[in-house]
């Protein structure tokens, strides 16, 4: 038997082996390990924002720091843990290995995106430290307060700039390396659905995050050179660059729940011994996905200054871009009818990754439909309902996947009970947490203050406890995770039983990722 | 087992799809700022009309004119390579680089020119125009110059690739780097194209 990756001989020695590799799984690796960091400064941020409005009045810090708090967990999490998050750490591991590939079509520009992506990231930290003080305008940049702001915006906005250009090379790579690199015998019809929304994702990245570059670019020269493009008082104008950055930012959205879909999707036959119901409509669903949640960014700015008619337009296809959501929930739910299931622990992630998507995705139709829109705008009915679809979708599926590939990635296995446990905390606390935010913005309190008044008191007390429990599942389930990495048993090439062709090599990978070259006769989901 | 081993495959097909891809996403970032324009001069037409007249019509086709012989010599390098006349390819390559320095230099001139006059982003003399002229100049140097970035990013690439000729590691038997070298030039010529009627014709 071969070694594996982690045993192979590398160009270079120690730590260089890994930051100048070319071999996917290990630059997944390195993006899980990159993306996980973030994640928990990400977290620890929001832990004391919420420590800071457990109860109305001023607490903890001062009303700027609040800005920057909030500015600094929406950019970390979104730019630096959920976009990159499963497309580039599992799916870079993961995808090759499921069309029988021995590596991406551009290994040298895999590892360049990584480096893009570190860059960037440090550029980001850095600009916490240097300048006018850590960025205040919020993930968004909306300007004109981003121009007119002394704080350290050009420098955030470079960082955000090269992850994005990090990830559109990671899109175009993924693209070429599913059309090229299936083994022989890997049709489209045979590709997991894993694959599928991988698939999909990338083509958002690559068609979506280019519109997201320049207008960085823009606010990063109207704040030096003062071109006047955004800025009324030379003529400019602040909703054009609105549309602009959501015409990425909306896709954006699909880019991070899009491939937990596909997570979940791969996990279910597997833990139910049946194939999945509706193959076809989950891929092509991924595909609609992509394609729709293109034209609906204008549901961002219902109240910014729209005419009726692009309001009613923009309405109409979010709630059409709910279809192929609904059509996959359907076809989740079918698929566990009859099944013989196995409740484990990526069963149980799953499982609650669709019931708080469901929640998430219904409640985002209440701010896709005109009237309510304008009711719960700018409120944290929006701050619940995001949670609900990327903690609770993305997250969630990130962690299902986590815990059905550990193995694949590390040959051990993780201690069942412990992570049962854990998903059981983290169901808890994530809904006492973000359902009380849902109460919360339709009584009317606005998002995005250090304060409140004293009626609110009520479910932030609620929110805030749900974080401390939401904290504590996130520690057992890293606990157990890291713990099981070093002690946890052999978990033998293939511990689920699953049909699809990445467990049919051994656990963990050789560096070729198969001994043969293999020829591929069924379907990913075909166990008999 | 050495990881290098297997990196080495060729995949023709692969190179080329790659390269497609990415221009895709040359074509969305200017395709923003063509939004931009698009907008400014819908909500102020007469002003563009007005500030159009400041552009030098002379330099503007003599730089069409050598960008478009520049695609014509980087498209003869590629298939003087193909044919395995490596000499030709490298004088042709160079015959790029120097029509691309050449498009560079009236650039320069033409920007200083405007700089001179005071007509550049937040100067005094800008600041008392009309809100169309400063978005109209705006434009001007914020599109052109990305553009004249992307002229020195391609020019970098092509001295790059008349490196790897002269050593052999593109030959008539692997040129994809030179051929995905040209798209991205024959790209950067396009977008040109647009900019041209638009900055210096249509006005």
């Amino acid at each position: 038997m071969e070694a594996s990756f982690y045993h192979a001989k590398t160009r270079y020695p120690g730590i260089f082996g890994w930051i100048f590799t070319t071999d996917h799984k290990r630059v997944g690796l390195l993006y899980l390990f990159s993306t996980l960091s973030f994640f928990a400064v990400g977290v620890s941020l929001g832990l004391t924002m919420r420590l800071e409005l457990i109860r109305s009045g001023m607490h903890f810090y001062s009303a700027q720091t609040y800005n920057a708090i909030f500015t600094l967990h929406g950019v970390i999490m979104i730019f630096l843990f959920i976009i990159p998050g499963i497309p580039s750490s599992l799916g870079n591991f993961i995808m090759p290995l499921q069309i029988g590939a021995r590596d991406v079509a551009f290994p040298k520009i895999n590892i360049l995106s990584w480096g893009l992506f570190i860059m960037g990231g440090a550029i980001a930290v850095t600009s916490l430290f240097t300048g006018g003080g850590p960025p205040d305008t919020g993930w968004t940049f909306y300007v004109p307060y981003s121009i007119r702001t002394g704080t350290n915006i050009s420098l955030a906005v470079f960082g955000v700039f090269l992850i994005g250009l990090s990830s559109t090379l990671t899109g175009m790579n993924f693209l070429t390396t599913i059309h090229r690199l299936r083994a022989p015998g890997m049709t489209w019809k045979r590709m997991t659905l894993f694959t599928w929304s991988i698939y999909a994702t990338s083509w958002i990245q690559l068609l979506a995050t280019p519109v997201l570059a320049i207008t960085l670019l823009l606010i990063i020269i109207e704040r030096n050179f003062g071109v006047g493009f955004f800025d009324p008082a030379k003529g400019g104008d602040p909703i054009l660059f609105e549309h602009m950055f959501w015409i990425y930012s909306h896709p954006a959205v699909y880019i991070m729940i899009l491939p937990a879909m596909g997570t979940v999707t791969d996990i279910i036959p597997v833990f139910t011994r049946r194939n999945i119901f509706g193959y076809s409509f989950i891929a092509a669903s991924s595909l609609a996905i992509a394609f729709v949640g293109y034209l609906v960014w204008g549901h961002h700015m219902f109240t910014s200054g729209m005419s009726d008619t692009a309001r009613i337009i923009f309405s109409l296809l979010t709630f059409i871009v709910a279809v192929p959501s609904g059509i996959k929930v359907f076809n989740w739910i079918a698929s566990l009818y009859k099944g013989s299931i196995r409740m484990n622990a990526p069963l149980l992630y799953t499982l609650a990754f669709i019931f708080l998507f469901s929640i998430g995705g219904l409640t985002g139709l209440v701010q896709g439909a005109l009237a309510t829109a304008v009711h719960v705008h700018g409120t944290y009915f929006i701050v619940g309902h995001f949670h609900y679809v990327m903690f609770g979708g993305a997250g969630f599926g990130f962690f299902a996947g986590l815990h059905y590939w550990f193995p694949k990635i590390t040959g051990k296995l993780y201690e069942e009970h412990l992570a049962k446990l854990a998903c059981f905390f983290l169901f808890i606390g994530f809904n006492m947490l973000y359902f009380s935010m849902f109460v919360l913005g339709w009584e009317g309190m606005p998002r995005r203050y250090y304060d409140y008044l004293p009626r609110f008191n009520g479910p932030n007390l609620v929110a805030t406890i749900g974080s401390w429990i939401l904290a504590m599942g996130l520690i057992i389930m890293f606990y157990n995770l890291i713990h099981s990495l070093f002690a946890g048993n052999k978990a033998g090439d293939n511990p689920w039983e699953a049909a699809s062709l990445e467990w049919q090599t051994t656990s963990p990978p050789p560096v070729e990722n198969f001994a043969t070259q293999p020829v591929v006769t069924k379907g990913p989901y075909e166990f008999r | 087992m050495n990881e290098t081993a297997h990196i080495e495959h060729r995949d023709y097909a692969a190179a080329k799809l790659g390269m497609w891809l990415f221009l895709f996403t040359e074509i969305l970032l200017f395709g923003g700022m063509f939004l931009v324009y698009a907008e400014y001069r819908q909500l102020n037409t007469a002003a563009f009309h007005e500030a159009g007249r400041e552009m030098n019509i002379f330099i503007g086709a003599a730089n069409t004119v050598i960008l478009l012989t520049s695609s014509l010599t980087m498209a003869l390098a590629i298939s003087a390579i193909k044919k395995g006349m490596k000499i030709r390819s490298l004088l042709f390559q160079a015959a790029t680089v120097l029509l691309g320095l050449g498009f560079l230099v009236n650039k320069y001139f033409e920007w200083s020119d405007h700089i001179r006059k005071g007509l550049y982003p937040d100067s005094p003399v800008l600041l008392a125009m009309s809100h169309g002229k400063i978005l109209f100049f705006g434009l001007y140097y914020v599109m052109t110059g990305i553009h004249a970035l992307h002229v020195i990013i391609g020019l970098s690439v092509i001295i790059f690739m008349f490196a790897l000729t002269l050593r052999g590691n593109i030959s008539d038997t692997d040129y994809v780097k030179l051929e995905n070298t040209g798209l991205f030039w024959h790209i950067v010529d396009i977008i040109w194209i647009y900019l041209f009627p638009l900055f210096y014709l249509i006005l």
